[in-house]
Formats: C-alpha cells, structure tokens, sequence
C-alpha cells in the first residue's frame, strides 16, 4: 500500500495505491489520525479509486478516523470504491455511516 | 512459505463429497504473508469457477481467519505455524449438495473458545469485531475445533448450481 497527500484549497486528499490489510493498516490508521488530531485538518478526502482490497482492520482504521473527525467537528470523506471496497463497507453496514462519493469531483463539491 | 498440490482422496462414508486436495500452504504468523495467500487463493476460486463476488467472498474469509490467528491465537507473535489446506468438493452422484471448496486452517496457538466467538452487533459504530461477521456472511460452513493441541477452523463455500442459459434462437 503507498499513501500520498496532496493539498486542494486547504484541505488534504490522500490518495491510496494497492490493499489495505492488517501489515498495512496501521500506516493508514496513524496517517489518518495525524491528520484530524494533530493538524486539525478540516476536511480530509481519501481516494480509494486504486484500492483493490480492504480487511477489516482497515475498516476499522476508517471507523477510529471518522470517530476523530466527528470529536472534532470535521469531516472524513471517502471516493472511488471499487465493488471489492464497497461490498465491505455494506458488509459492515457502514456505508451510511461514512460520507461516501463515486468521483472526486463529487467529492471536492461537497 | 512452502505450498504443494498433490492430489488425494479423503472422505467419510456419509459425506456427500469427495474431497480432492487441490493446495496446501505452510506459512509463518506474519502480516506480510497475507496477501500471498490472498493471491493464492484467488487463483484456486477461479480454477474452480467461483464468479467474482464469491471468489472475493472466499479471499476476504480466508485473510480475516488467517487475520484473527496471528492477533489472537499467537497474540501478534511473528513466526509461529500456520497451514491452510485447501480441498475441492466434489459432489457424489445423486448427491444434493454441489461441488465446492473446502478450507481448514490449522494453528498451534492459544485454544479458541467456540462459545466466545461472536462478531459484534453491527448497529454498533466502533472499530473492530467484523473479521468474524465477514466469514459468516460469506461462507456456507464455519466450524472451529480443537483437536490435538491445534485449532481447526473448517470453512465451505459451495458452487452455486449453474443456471441454463438461455435456449438458442430457432428451437
């Protein structure tokens, strides 16, 4: 898995390369909440478009993610699931709970 | 990691399969192997006909055992034994059952208590819980053991009955 951020108008898009599995998921976990608890980022965009795989400790990494950005008042935003990614997320019941969005340009609109 | 793929008969009077081996793989209670087996895996569903949604159902079940034994079993321990065994079902004649495959994995770490194992209620929103949640709603059969000092996990994932297609034109 490579992670590597890039700034729109302030706000920061991770873009995600490769699967997310229990060697991995920490990185992302810990970049992640970098992020929303330390640098107080407002809106923080993951794109998953190149996410071929999640486990359920990435999933998990998204859940302590969004936790931190609701404690903070801001908010994560994810795009791009492929079929893989999204039948884990309805799988978790979760796709509700995250703010979900096909394109980036959906995305960045919001 | 060490795999073979000799092939062998197994099976009980009652079953309504035969079981043919199709792979085994040693490997070691690392993280970095798991998208090996992942790999692995994937290419065993297609060799079987499993469409797509399934043979990533199979995947996702085998990475989230094959998860949950080194995190719990060895407690994160790198190095420890871990051998997955795959078979191929094949179905006896009038059998109702269709084919399938089968997958045991085996470890030597901390007894599983099958009465403990339970993913969490999903109306809760917290992170973790769901690697168990994941095999049950993908796999046909999951069953944990503990015999001769190893935990088994058995998991089956049936072929769907192939429908026919549709009757060419003219008939």
């Amino acid at each position: 898995m490579q992670i590597t951020a890039r700034q729109f108008e302030g706000w920061v898009i991770f873009d995600i390369l490769g699967e997310i599995d229990l060697a991995n998921s920490p990185t992302m976990r810990k970049v992640l909440l970098t992020e929303i608890k330390e640098k107080h980022a407002q809106k923080v965009f993951l794109n998953l478009t190149k996410v071929r795989y999640i486990d359920s400790s990435g999933i998990a990494s998204l859940v302590e993610g969004l936790k931190a950005s609701r404690d903070n008042g801001s908010r994560l935003i994810l795009y791009g699931l492929n079929p893989s990614v999204r039948e884990v997320m309805e799988l978790s019941r979760l796709q509700k709970i995250f703010e979900i969005y096909d394109s980036e340009e959906q995305a960045l609109a919001s | 990691m060490h795999a073979s793929s000799p092939r062998k008969k197994h099976g009980k009077r009652n079953c309504p399969h035969h079981a043919e081996l199709l792979l085994r793989l040693s490997l070691e209670s690392n993280p970095e192997a798991l998208c090996l087996v992942r790999a692995a895996l994937q290419r065993a569903t297609e060799i079987l006909h499993f469409n797509e949604p399934q043979s990533r159902a199979i995947v996702r079940s085998v990475d989230e055992a094959l998860a949950n034994v080194i995190r719990h079993a060895y407690e994160g321990r790198t190095g420890r034994p871990i051998e997955i065994t795959c078979r191929r079902l094949l179905a006896k004649p009038r059998a109702r059952n269709t084919q399938g495959l089968e997958i045991v994995l085996s470890d030597s770490g901390i007894p599983v208590d099958p009465k403990k194992l339970h993913g969490r209620r999903l109306e809760e929103i917290r992170p973790g819980g769901l690697g168990l949640h994941f095999m049950k709603q993908s796999m046909d059969v999951v069953e944990f053991r503990r015999d001769n000092g190893k935990n088994l996990l058995r998991m089956v994932k049936y072929l769907a009955p192939s429908r026919p297609g549709p009757k060419p034109e003219g008939e």
